[in-house]
């Protein structure tokens, strides 16, 4: 590693093919905002659509050409518009964007690493999202349009060209796409978990890592073990598509014309997906919980409350996320019986989950709150996390999913509960460890407007949506005039489409202040949250190997905050203990 | 022109933000602190506040919602089993909304009652083993009851009781549209398969199976009030979900194999009609709807898709007709049957 310091460095290996994690970080921070911006853009498109269904939009004709004749959305881009949606937002942002960003950046700087286990793979892991990415906004401009069977891509739908337009060439795309995707996630996982379990500095024990790291952690392992399954999924889908096999499909006739296929199951596709599907939820959300765990204890100047029970619901989660995927298939017609052990251990994942909830409410109770703008977006993390996740107790209940099974209310749910919570946490990360990353300080008033902008358009497009759901109303409905029964909640629509507009153009500011501040940011100082982790004992300037001289030892936890005896209310984890002071067990 | 309007706005935008950043730098570089980066006492006072008024503001909009949204949602239940559903809705809605209204006061209550000072100095607390047990034995006792609850009403709904026996109705599914097929007086649904379709015979019946002859094909769903009926689902291509919220019913019509769910219908749609809810949402619905020019709509029960299913995914519905026994007959005889259609 100290060779390494040593190396010319290119443009093309510094930027480009960089084996540092710092910069593989940036890479893939930059990519997911680019990702992003089309994904929520791609909602904005699909909100005009749902709220004023009769007018014409010439923006929609010179967005969507052909799709958008006289400003008119046509149905199949619809379908297009809202799968690319959420497979960006799902995977591209909230996986990759989230995960690839932060796991990347703080776990060697956390733990007291170097860099990665392996430089090379992690680099090849971003080059494979990076190709991934690519070849899905290809998939864009196809002639028939891009993959529009929902981002979970059932068959037979997603695996008939003659059943809807962006099952031809689209859906193909989309295929390799993901499967690049999974090469993407599966190398970098490996890496994190290698990386934690073997490089961690002198001292630094399990019990002494940060939150944020047990949360990439954890993610990573249920990357490993979930991502595969995926792939195979993916995998039988292409056999059907191009080889004429018969995984998923039986006795079917579409478009007039009869297919051969004979004794495949569609549902099991569904299992197959919902084995990755359920775990991918918290592989999104897990990251976003560490992240507001560190910068809430950080800025409530107190320690995490409950360390342990955190580290335990996280592993808990973790556990049954395995075992819950069933109640994403309740109406299926699967066996009655195994909807009642899916509704079971669903149900169970509320202990932990109300356990972290009370934990960080609790950490901020007799705290000394520095409302930072990442401050700001972890308690927002907080609140929609519970807002969502009581709705769970709904959805995952058997009996009471028969009713709102696909309707706006789940629309409502995993938006708030995960989408929302993910990219509250992508952002409390962004502006915590904004100088960390680029040696500058971003505007914190700017941080503001775009918290308090954000947080109240978030809960105003996905509030509502509850009653819309609660009223029938089908998601992935290219418009609801087909029912008179929903006439009346077209002002609802049009409230949420406002809000989103709102929302969607809001963070424009966030990305004025973020390529604002990395160019021309008031510089950082080494340590301006005063904290106690290790990366704010590294040079404001990167360097290859992050620490100019020997790795420093670990003496403690990282929560030690306002310590009782301590002259400051921080101390970092390099500082010894004190002859009288007790460590807490840690 | 609205290409460059975008533009120019955007322009404007980036310039006034631009703006605004300076104006920041510049008032910090006045007062020689860096109060554009740096979070004072004064950030976390206006904030907490925030975070205070947030929450009467958040509280107010989710009263003002149940009092102006309550009213677009589902009426009451038209199905027996759909009874026992919204029991437990109402239950488990009343638990989920007494722990949001307890505990999103406690968050940005307590935002704002520790907002930070440089005078206060934060108590060092690192863990409660009572508090923690608290806090995981309640959720946990609660969810006991909800689960509970909740699979027991999950059992009666998914094995109904059979005392008398159902009437098979089956419920074909393909892009775009639905068709209904009634077992007829054998009770007994004809055999049948997609590769069976040839012309007339568009579900593909046997026709060599003795049971298909009195099969009905119907394309309106009538059913009897009172009476149990047993639907099987079908699907010609891809998945589609049989969807009727009005009697809190949901299947998937999967190509390749069978679905059943078993209801018994309560509320004809002429009762319907005259429930109180109902006559207030048609009545709003009939302004919205006189303001665009448009028919005026009577309320019917409908079956809905509810799997996406291609381009017309959200116009495939069949009108569902709740009757009495008697009428419910009476149109039955005007049906040909499959034999008599073919």
């Amino acid at each position: 590693m100290e060779a390494h310091a040593h190396h010319k460095e290119t443009f093309i290996t510094k930027y480009v093919f960089s084996q540092d994690h710092k910069m593989i970080a940036k890479q893939f921070l930059i990519t997911g905002m680019i990702m992003g911006i089309i994904g929520v853009g791609m909602s904005l498109l699909f909100r005009l659509q749902l709220a004023w269904p009769d007018k014409e939009w010439p923006i929609l004709e010179a967005l969507l050409g052909k799709w958008g004749t006289d400003g008119i959305m046509d149905p199949n881009i619809y379908l297009a518009l809202v799968t690319i949606h959420g497979t960006i937002m799902v995977f591209f942002v909230l996986t990759a964007g989230l995960s690839g960003t932060f796991s990347n950046l703080l776990i060697p700087l956390q733990i007291g690493a170097r860099d990665m286990a392996s430089g090379f793979i992690n680099m090849l892991s971003y080059w494979f999202f990076f190709a991934s990415s690519v070849v899905m906004l290809i998939s864009l401009f196809v002639e028939n349009g891009p993959a529009s069977a929902g981002w979970t891509v059932y068959p037979p739908l997603s695996a008939l060209p003659q059943a809807v337009p962006g099952s031809g060439a689209g859906m193909t795309l989309w295929l390799v796409s993901m499967s690049l995707f999974i090469v993407s996630s599966l190398l970098g996982a490996l890496n994190y978990i290698v990386t934690v379990l073997n490089l961690r500095t002198k001292g630094m024990s399990m019990t002494r890592l940060p939150l944020t790291i047990w949360a990439f952690f954890v993610t990573a392992i249920l990357g490993v073990l979930s991502f595969p399954v995926l792939f195979s999924a993916a995998l039988l889908l292409i056999f059907d598509r191009s080889f004429g096999t018969s995984f998923y499909l039986s006795d079917i006739l579409v478009a007039g014309e009869q297919l051969t296929n004979q004794g495949g199951s569609p549902i099991l596709y569904q299992h197959l997906f919902w084995f990755l599907g359920h775990p991918e939820v918290y592989i999104i959300l897990l990251p976003a919980l560490g992240i507001s765990s560190e910068v809430i204890s950080t800025n409530s100047r107190k320690p995490i409350f409950g360390y342990r029970a955190m580290v335990g619901s996280i592993l808990a989660i973790a556990f049954l996320s395995f075992i819950v995927w069933g109640h994403h298939m309740f109406v299926t017609g699967m066996n009655p019986f195994l909807g009642s052990v899916f509704t079971f251990t669903t149900l169970l994942i509320a202990i932990p989950s109300a356990v972290k909830a009370f934990n960080y409410i609790t950490t901020l109770w007799k705290g000394n709150l520095q409302f930072t703008p990442g401050m700001m977006f972890s308690i927002g993390l907080v609140s929609t996390f519970i807002t969502g996740g009581l709705t769970g107790l709904i959805l995952g209940d058997s009996a009471l999913d028969i009713n709102v099974h696909d309707t706006y209310f789940v629309v409502a749910h995993f938006h708030i509960v995960m989408g929302l919570s993910a990219i509250f946490g992508l952002f409390a990360g962004v502006y915590h460890w904004f100088p960390k990353m680029f040696g500058r300080r971003m505007n914190k008033n700017l941080g503001y407007v775009h918290f308090w902008i954000t947080f109240i358009s978030a809960y105003g497009v996905f509030f509502p949506m509850h009653f819309l759901g609660m009223a029938g109303l089908p998601r992935r409905y290219y418009t609801n005039t087909a029912f008179p029964m929903f006439d009346d909640l077209a002002n609802i629509n049009v409230l949420v489409s406002y809000f989103a507009i709102i929302g969607g153009i809001a963070q424009v500011i966030f990305i004025f202040n973020f390529f604002y501040s990395a160019l021309r940011g008031k510089k950082a100082e080494q340590n301006p949250w005063r904290s106690n982790t290790l990366e704010w004992t590294t040079p404001v300037e990167h360097i290859h190997g992050n620490w100019p001289g020997e790795i420093p030892e670990v003496h403690r936890w990282p929560y030690d905050y306002s310590k009782p005896g301590m002259d400051e209310d921080f101390v970092p984890q390099t500082v010894p203990l004190g002859p009288n002071e007790e460590g807490g067990g840690h | 022109m609205e290409t460059l309007l975008v533009i120019v706005v955007v322009v404007l935008a980036i310039a006034a933000l631009t703006q605004a950043v300076r104006i920041f730098e510049i008032s910090s570089q006045i007062k020689g602190t860096d109060t554009d980066v740096k979070v004072d006492d004064r950030d976390n006072n206006t904030q907490g506040w925030l975070m205070f008024l947030f929450l009467i503001f958040f509280f107010g909009a989710f009263a003002w919602m149940i009092i102006e949204y309550m009213e677009v949602t589902l009426p009451i239940s038209a199905s027996e089993h759909g009874v026992a559903i919204d029991s437990l809705w109402d239950i488990s809605m009343a638990v989920i909304i007494l722990a949001f209204l307890v505990t999103q006061p406690l968050l940005f209550g307590f935002a704002f009652m520790f907002r930070g000072r440089k005078s206060r100095k934060a108590t060092y607390m690192e863990h409660n083993n009572k508090l923690e047990l608290f806090w995981t034995g309640i959720p946990a006792v609660i969810l006991a009851g909800l689960i509970l609850y909740g699979l027991t009403t999950w059992s009666n709904v998914m094995n109904p009781e059979q005392d008398e026996e159902p009437m098979i109705v089956e419920l074909y599914a393909k892009q775009f549209g639905w068709q209904a097929r009634y077992a007829g007086s054998d009770n007994q649904l004809g055999y049948a398969n997609v590769r069976l379709i040839e012309g007339a015979n568009i579900l593909g019946v046997d026709q060599g199976d003795a049971a298909s002859a009195n099969d009905v094909i119907t394309s309106e769903l009538h059913l009897p009030a009172g009476k149990p009926v047993k639907f099987v689902f079908r699907s010609q291509d891809v998945i589609h979900s049989a969807y009727m919220p009005h009697f809190r019913m949901q299947m998937n019509c999967v190509p390749g194999t069978q679905t059943q769910f078993q209801i018994t219908p309560t509320v004809t749609t002429a009762e319907m009609r005259s429930n109180p809810e109902v006559i207030e949402k048609v009545k709003r619905v009939n302004a919205l709807r006189a303001e665009r020019g448009e028919d005026p709509w009577e309320f019917d029960y409908v079956l809905l898709c509810n799997k996406i299913c291609g381009s017309a995914h959200y116009n495939m519905q069949m009108k569902i007709v709740v009757e009495s026994e008697e009428d419910f007959e009476n149109w039955m005889k005007d049906q040909q049957t499959f034999a008599e259609m073919m």
